[in-house]
């Protein structure tokens, strides 16, 4: 089965594209990515397309980025009114080590109460990224260390000084995991030709846990894995866990990702005695994003399904089913010279996203299992310059129980205000 | 600057300090409070000390929890929420099933497991199955509100109904269950045990439970194989030949248990609504007119509680606390204390009307869901309640709408 999902995985991968990003302009960025693919960007070169500061001749580049700002949510007319939230600090540590090798770390302070809770609970330090990538062609190219699984495009893209929203979305980062990272190496590589473009990428790497069906949440909850502090040095199954995507872009119609990441998750041995059946998670993943000629509007999506292996007779809290993604439309409304910036955007944007944490039906009952959430986020926002962001977003969010109760602790309508600030530095 | 940076940077800077204005006051652009008869929810008068107690129970009440935090290996439900939404009833996904006992000897299959299944287990574990020879029953969640006010109905009044049906011309009777304390319980004031040191019990379906504190250590140990001070051994799978040790520690702190007690003791009861509506009145006249008020007592009367928004108050729950012969029909061959397998507890019918707001737009009623409208629901009175079943089923259907109407109302 399991072989059987990864082939169909692989063998699905396909299509097209060009990096999209509206909300800030790349040729600003010092990137030091060399090759002549440099000028087409993917979702891939996320992680290297950043702002970064040479110090002298060293071979070293700094860089990094903070959000904070201050937040007001009302549930079913409850709220713990405002909130000013310092949510993230990264720092980013390149080097060219020397011809076609490279390293670069990205190191993480994060306190998103909003954001996966299995990761940040109370605000930690962590080192997201750590990786050197060797190349030998740029259709081959070795990365190794702690790198960043290419489910998606959210997860390679994440940076909060490219969104015009105070929140990520919440399919990528309550079930998916929010910046999942794990030890492992792999190949990637990418060519173009014209207008066209192609990227691969392929890595083992450790993976989940059975926190995933077993967890605070009393939910299928992938980014519950991230509590493991022994997760980067330790597989819980002793399996690597396969992700793999492919990327298709295209100047004028946009970029197109499909990704899979899956394996066996639980711990089915200890010492070598088997202890439990071996159970898998399979995630399929789709990402577009496109710029609309002459309008210049941005649209990026990211939709994933998650398919989880259950204990025979498990409790129906915990799904074999999730899916959900969101959509992002940003517009700019003004462009040019404000004030005393040369290069300043006003945006109008707005985010739809959805999540079914449990697809299916109660056994007991033939009813649905609800436990999802919608929301519509309207936001308007302010770029000085393509690197900063303030950004005011509402939020217009609902959630229902398992059973579809919308009235309960943490159900039912959500409303919330939301201004933050986040910068590239 | 030019006018038009000056305009647009006037007007975001407007947004801006308008919206921070507004975040404490915009009451407009936010959810409002539900109408407390529209839902369950919040505490009856409280101090700001016992708020906060009752807040910190509330979070514990709602909390889920994991094998990191507790859970199982064997289990029902993941929290207190699971079973009790919004401290209403349960839904049939998280239905519990108790085993073992046919009559007021005891149960006899306790080394086995009993008395309640597990059903659900941890990963590596085995769900635990119904010993041979053993007959069981299902039990939904009951609803939680108001159960603090329940507790402190005096054994006097529980008496003084069960006294007044023994010459009642429809046949109902109904009588206390009385049953052996656990030691870890202490009787409330005015406690009135018979003279073989078994006390009234009220709570659970078969009332088979004494007070709020038994009934959380139950619920923490037999639904959520959590332990706690109380009862310090996990429920095990006694297939699996691999009964757990005391935990040294308890999986709930004295401090959450007694937290969650304090929640659930001070849960507002439900509000009726719609009281004063010509068709809700009229049912309610007929639902005493037929007989059904005897065993589902409107009105009773608090005693002596510690917090004094419980004490002396009167309150509308539609119970006796009484256990009552229902039929062959809902006689499942299990029962608990010194019912019998055919008695049950009369349920309060406070929250009624809200149970499909947590039942997924559905009613699941009687000891198990297996009513799934209140007419069922009435149809299914058998034994000492036969006699206003088959009363309101001679109703007109106007009436029998009335009747339903009222305790929609509830």
């Amino acid at each position: 089965m399991k072989l059987t999902l990864q082939a169909f995985a692989f063998t699905i991968l396909l299509l097209c594209s060009r990096g999209a990003f509206a909300q800030i302009d790349s040729t600003l960025l010092n990137t030091p990515a060399k090759t002549d693919t440099s000028k087409h960007n993917l979702n891939m070169d996320a992680i290297y397309n950043r702002p970064f500061l040479k110090l002298g001749k060293s071979p070293v580049s700094i860089g990094g980025y903070v959000e904070s700002d201050v937040l007001y949510t009302n549930t079913s007319g409850i709220t713990n009114g405002s909130q000013f939230q310092f949510r993230r600090f990264s720092l980013f540590v390149a080097s060219t080590i020397s011809k076609h090798v490279k390293f670069l770390s990205e190191i993480e302070y994060e306190n998103d109460p909003t954001g996966d809770p299995g990761e940040s609970a109370g605000g930690t330090f962590g080192i997201e990224y750590a990786a050197l990538d060797i190349e030998f062609n740029p259709l081959l190219n070795l990365r190794s260390g702690l790198i960043l699984n290419p489910i998606g495009s959210f997860n390679q893209n994440h940076d909060g000084p490219k969104y015009e929203f105070t929140d990520r979305p919440i399919a990528m980062t309550q079930m998916l995991p929010d910046t999942w990272s794990n030890t492992g190496f792999g190949l990637y590589g990418k060519h173009y030709t014209n207008h066209w473009m192609f990227g691969y990428e392929f890595y083992v790497t450790g993976g989940f846990d059975d926190a995933i069906i077993d967890n605070s949440q009393a939910k299928t909850f992938l980014p519950a894995a991230n509590a493991s502090t022994s997760r980067l040095t330790s597989s819980a199954s002793g399996e690597p866990l396969y992700t793999g995507k492919l990327s298709f872009g295209n100047d004028q119609i946009g970029q197109l990702g499909l990704s899979y990441m899956g394996g066996v998750y639980n711990t089915w041995r200890i010492e070598g005695a088997q202890v439990d059946d071996k159970r898998s998670v399979n995630i399929f993943d789709v990402d577009f994003n496109t710029t609309i000629p002459k309008l210049h509007t941005a649209i990026t999506t990211e939709w994933a399904w998650v398919f989880v292996d259950l204990p025979a007779d498990y409790t129906p809290e915990y799904s074999h089913r999730q899916y959900g993604g969101y959509i992002d439309v940003v517009q700019p409304i003004i462009h040019g010279h404000i004030l005393d910036w040369d290069n300043a955007t006003v945006n109008l944007a707005v985010r739809g996203e959805y999540v079914d944490w449990n697809e299916g039906n109660f056994a007991a009952t033939g009813q649905r299992m609800y436990n999802d959430v919608w929301s519509i986020m309207p936001a308007i926002s302010f770029r000085p310059t393509p690197l900063t962001v303030l950004r005011l977003n509402y939020r217009i969010e609902h959630s229902r129980d398992i059973t579809g109760n919308t009235i309960g602790a943490a159900i039912g309508p959500t409303r919330g205000l939301s201004f933050g600030v986040s910068t590239y530095f | 600057m030019s006018k038009k940076s000056t305009i647009l940077i006037s007007l975001f800077t407007s947004l801006v300090v308008v919206t921070i204005a507004s975040f404490s006051s915009c009451s407009k652009i936010f959810p409002q409070m539900i109408n407390p008869e529209d839902g369950l929810c919040g505490p009856v008068d409280l101090s700001n000390s016992q708020t906060i107690l009752f807040s910190q129970g509330n979070d514990q009440f709602f909390a889920n929890r994991s094998s990191a935090t507790g859970l199982g290996p064997y289990f029902v439900a993941t929290g207190c929420g699971s079973c009790h939404s919004s401290d209403n009833r349960g839904h049939p996904f998280t239905i519990l099933t108790r085993f073992g006992q046919t009559d007021s000897t005891g149960n006899k299959f306790l080394a086995e497991g009993g008395p309640q299944l597990g059903t659900f287990a941890l990963p590596g574990y085995t769900p635990e199955q119904i010993p041979a020879g053993a007959t069981s029953s299902k039990f939904i969640a009951p609803i939680t509100a108001g159960v603090g006010f329940l507790e402190v109905v005096p054994d006097s009044a529980i008496l003084a109904m069960a006294a007044a049906n023994v010459n009642n011309p429809d046949g109902v009777r109904g009588h206390p269950n009385y049953s052996t304390i656990p030691s870890y319980v202490t009787p409330l004031p005015g406690s009135m045990p018979r003279a073989d040191g078994k006390y009234i019990c009220r709570f659970g379906r078969k009332a088979s439970t004494y007070n709020l504190v038994q009934q959380v250590a139950q619920a923490y140990n037999h639904d959520m194989g959590i332990t706690s001070t109380y009862l310090p051994i996990n429920p095990y799978n006694y297939m699996d030949q691999t009964p757990p040790p005391p935990s040294s520690t308890p999986e709930v702190s004295n401090d959450d248990f007694n937290s969650v007690v304090f929640y659930v003791t001070c849960l507002q009861t439900p509000i009726q609504r719609n009281p004063t509506d010509a068709t809700v009145l009229q049912g309610n006249a007929l639902f005493v007119k037929i007989g059904c008020e005897t065993c589902h007592k409107q009105t009773l009367t608090t005693g002596y509680s510690p917090v004094a928004s419980l004490a002396y108050q009167t309150i509308n729950p539609f119970t006796d606390l009484l256990v009552h012969d229902m039929g062959p029909g809902l006689d499942d061959g299990y029962t608990e204390g010194n019912a019998k397998t055919s008695e049950w507890r009369t349920a309060p019918l406070w929250g009624l009307g809200l149970a499909p707001g947590v039942q997924g737009g559905s009613y699941y009623l009687m000891h198990d869901g297996r009513a799934h409208s209140i007419q069922q629901a009435i149809q299914l009175h058998g034994g000492e309640a036969a006699v206003s079943a088959a009363r309101f089923s001679q109703f007109s259907s106007s009436d029998q709408a009335a009747v339903i109407t009222f305790l929609k109302s509830l």
